[in-house]
């Protein structure tokens, strides 16, 4: 997988052109995809963006669904909730991803460290059970681990002496509490991507820095980190990307609450669009969540695959 | 190339000194004991508090030894109705998968081998769809299917599933087709065989990797997702996650069936993935190096 990653660059100069400047051969095997994705993707948002336009609320079906301009995007530019929602979203993802970095750069070290390879073998495959697990379950082992009675989180607080501590039922713990199983979920992840980074250092340089210095982190700092880089940059796009998703953990986990205080964006449009009914203020919410989306992509479409 | 691990590792412990430091060791194997305990223990709670009788999963402060009994997976699975959420979920996940596999790999083949106009705004378009939030297609999707009566049907979550499949499946395909060299294409090509010839029988064979990474990929969301099954499904097509979070009400929560919908859940993908860690892992980090 080396450099050729952009699309549009052949890795060389075709041989046969005449073979691959074929628009019509190109265009069979694109359409079926291109048909799929646009009937379950574009349109659908279209049909959402021409519902951020009207007053359509699923709980009085028989009233007409007018346009009403802008008036949905206005109720939400001024809609305290939802800027309170965006705002946790990022508090959410500014907590939660240095730690899942800092946290996966530990144990790619570990994990890269020669020797106890049985003990490694045995470690990396346990980072697995995380990621292989159903966001919606690690919700709900959430919620069992933080119940303030039979929790075990406050069993082990116990034993230490503090506590028990009320986790769901606060708002800033529950935060936490939500915080952190992302982070148990979420830091494998950024583990593997680190170590697959590690493993990129050539062993020569790697072995001569090593009889250079004694200290780790200059080896850290000076040797590893620029083969680092790409891979923190991948990190942090795609869990900002699943951050603005995010909705299995918090609902199963705390369905927003206490109050809002775990009220996520995409939970937050869920419930304005589910519960509410109100679909013409949530298609709203969606499109400029949808827009924020496409920046982020383009972000990353530029400094991860053109600039690496 | 992503992992590569193994025999690096392998190769570096051959050249490495050999210093038999005691103390590093020690805090090594600390470090990675710490490391198991740290990603195994929520899913063995899980696991435990589903064998667990209702006394036992509420007791306080938690009961670490107990013997343990299946009950709660009898009932869940006969009168909870989780076994047709289960198998409600393996037709699901494997329909869209195959559906993505399909559509989206000769996609990425063209992506890949095609010279044309705008390919770079195509490709990253099948790209934006996959950090596209669910949210913004429930919302009108639920309309769409509520006039069509496709509400609580298998067939809406297979199609509105691959809002998210085919683009990792274009995604990691594209990058598998183009590690495959073009000159066998050219050589069939003159030896007079048809484009879907050579794609189906020389390319794709070549980047079965890839393909087989996607489909894991595929197949492992679509088991999971939960925002487009809660709201698309009501009880013929109900999948196991929507099951597992339908025991929710109330005050006394049924913590042992719970957890043992979510180990039904769970347990299936955790030896899969195992199985296959190597691929996952290599689609995890794709993109990651280069």
């Amino acid at each position: 997988m080396s450099s050729g990653t952009q699309p549009g660059t052949p890795a060389k100069p075709a041989v046969f052109p005449t073979m691959w400047n074929n628009k019509r051969a190109a265009f069979a095997f694109l359409a079926p995809a291109v048909a799929a994705l646009a009937l379950i993707g574009i349109f659908p948002t279209v049909f959402a963006l021409v519902n951020s336009f009207r007053r359509y609320n699923l709980a009085k079906p028989r009233d007409p669904t007018p346009f009403i301009g802008l008036d949905n995007y206005l109720t939400v530019l001024y809609d305290p909730s939802f800027w309170g929602a965006l705002g946790r979203t990022f508090m959410f993802l500014v907590t939660v991803v240095p730690i899942q970095i800092a946290l996966g750069l530990i144990i790619a070290l570990l994990l890269h460290k020669p020797g106890l390879s049985g003990f490694k073998l045995l470690a990396r495959l346990s980072l697995v059970i995380p990621l292989a697990t159903a966001p919606a379950v690690a919700g709900l082992i959430g919620r069992l681990i933080f119940n303030r009675d039979f929790g075990v989180a406050n069993a082990v607080l116990a034993f230490v002496g503090a506590g028990p501590v009320e986790w769901l039922g606060d708002t800033t713990n529950a935060f936490i509490a939500v915080a952190l199983m992302d982070i148990w979920q979420w830091t494998p992840f950024c583990a593997l991507v680190l170590l697959a980074g590690l493993t990129m250092v050539p062993t020569e340089i790697e072995e001569a820095a090593r009889l250079e210095t004694k200290s780790r982190w200059q080896i850290v700092r000076y040797v590893q980190m620029p083969f680092l880089l790409p891979s923190v940059t991948v990190i942090l796009i795609l869990r900002t990307a699943d951050i603005l998703k995010m909705f299995d953990t918090v609902f199963t986990m705390t369905r927003g609450g206490p109050g809002a205080a775990t009220e996520l964006v995409s939970v937050y449009i869920q419930r304005v669009g589910f519960r509410v009914f109100d679909q013409g203020v949530a298609s709203a919410q969606a499109i400029m969540l949808l827009i924020l989306t496409i920046v982020l992509a383009r972000l990353y479409v530029k400094y991860v695959y053109r600039e690496v | 190339m992503a992992v590569a691990s193994a025999e690096n590792t392998a190769v570096r412990q051959a050249s490495a000194p050999a210093k038999p430091k005691r103390l590093v060791n020690a805090w090594h194997l600390v470090g990675l004991l710490a490391i198991f305990l740290f990603a195994v223990f929520p899913f063995y709670w899980m696991v435990a508090t589903s064998l667990k009788t209702q006394a036992e999963a509420l007791a306080s402060p938690p009961i670490w030894v107990f013997t343990p009994n299946l009950d709660n997976y009898y009932s869940v699975l006969f009168n909870r109705d989780v076994l047709s959420s289960l198998i409600n979920s393996v037709i699901i996940a494997v329909s869209t998968t195959v559906l993505a596999v399909g559509l989206g790999t000769p996609a990425a083949y063209a992506l890949a081998r095609f010279e044309f106009k705008s390919k770079e705004e195509l490709w990253f378009w099948f790209i934006t769809n996959r950090m596209l939030s669910p949210i913004v297609v429930a919302l009108p999707i639920f309309i769409m299917a509520r006039t069509l009566n496709l509400i609580d049907t298998h067939l809406v979550l297979v199609l509105v599933y691959l809002t998210f499949n085919l683009p990792i499946v274009v995604w990691i395909c594209t990058d598998q087709f183009r590690g495959v060299p073009r000159d066998l294409d050219e050589a069939a090509r003159l030896a007079g065989a048809s484009r879907f010839t050579i794609f189906w029988r020389i390319a794709l064979p070549l980047a079965m990797p890839g393909v087989a990474v996607s489909a894991i990929f595929s197949f492992i969301f679509s088991w999971n997702e939960l925002l487009y099954a809660l709201v698309l499904t009501r009880n013929t097509a109900r999948t196991a996650p929507v099951a597992a979070t339908s025991f929710m009400s109330g005050y006394d929560l049924p913590w042992g069936e719970i957890m043992a919908t979510g180990t039904l859940i769970v347990l299936p993908v955790i030896v899969f993935a195992l199985i296959v860690s190597k691929h996952l892992v290599q689609g995890l980090t794709m993109g990651a190096v280069k």
